[in-house]
């Protein structure tokens, strides 16, 4: 099964729904083309729910990677939601998991994005 | 397959459609050597890390290259061999990427990864030409993933991630 993400809008946070493997190519490819759009539509702030992910390699690590650097260097934020215990573990033992904000429930990591002044 | 119902073999064009091959047969062998659930999961990861690196870094998407992946159940392990006909690499240039300065780099995980997912690993250059990894994973065992081995046999120049 490949990669199929569709993003949707809750609040001014971009979603994006992501389901099948995230490898090596067409997968990794995808997710970084989406990540890039939105972020050249001024979409700086996304949420990458991971719920239906079945597989990750460690490209597919490397792009999640990719992603929060990219996102971090327009000002925005990235979090990750609702990890499979597979991607959990990876995130773990590569020592990841201390540098993405991990969530399991949507409302609240809505909530943890930083508004910006005045909003 | 061979004769020895405990030897598979399988060879590949270098192409990266082929992983998924090379990711159903591991999932199976490891199944029939008798592994659980997860750790079949992370026998086939380091597999597939592993048929990654000789496809891409090894021979250079070059699909007139092969790669030949030999699988051995024996009594108290399974034992995968994956060669490619590239240059070799040198384990040592490989960064460590739980290093503080590499946390954020994009690649170089892939043989961390075998290591931590595997009891023994090892990368020699072949005589005749090519790379040889051998990863064996001991049967009728619950070790957690050991967080990096520390066997290193090496030579060659091509530095995978």
């Amino acid at each position: 099964m490949s990669m199929k993400a569709t993003v949707r809008q809750v609040d001014s946070i971009n979603v994006i729904d992501v389901s099948g493997r995230i490898t090596l190519g067409e997968g990794c490819t995808q997710l970084r083309q989406l990540i890039r759009d939105l972020l050249g539509k001024g979409g700086k702030n996304i949420l990458l729910n991971l719920a239906d992910v079945t597989y990750i390699d460690s490209s597919g690590i490397g792009e999640l990677v990719s992603a929060f650097t990219a996102v971090s260097n327009q000002g925005g934020q990235l979090k990750l939601l609702n990890l499979t215990k597979k991607v959990h573990d990876l995130l773990q033992i590569t020592k990841l998991y201390t540098v993405f904000d991990v969530h399991d429930d949507e409302a609240k990591a809505i909530t943890a994005f930083e508004k910006p002044a005045g909003a | 397959m061979t004769k020895d119902n405990s030897v598979v073999e399988v060879t590949l064009e270098s192409n990266l459609k082929n992983v998924e091959v090379a990711d159903e047969v591991s999932r199976r062998v490891a199944s029939k050597a008798g592994f659980d659930e997860d750790t079949c999961e992370q026998i086939e990861m380091a597999i597939h890390e592993s048929v990654i690196n000789a496809i891409w870094h090894g021979n250079k998407n070059d699909e007139s290259k092969q790669v030949r992946l030999r699988f051995r159940i024996l009594p108290d392990r399974l034992e995968v061999r994956i060669r490619d006909q590239g240059e070799g690499f040198d384990l040592d240039a490989v960064a460590d990427p739980l290093e503080e300065e590499n946390l954020l780099r994009v690649s170089g995980r892939g043989i961390f990864l075998m290591r931590s997912f595997m009891d023994e690993f090892r990368v020699e250059k072949l005589r005749e030409g090519g790379a040889e990894v051998t990863m064996t994973k001991k049967i009728h065992t619950n070790r957690k993933p050991n967080q990096g081995g520390t066997e290193r046999e090496h030579e060659g120049d091509s530095t995978p991630s």
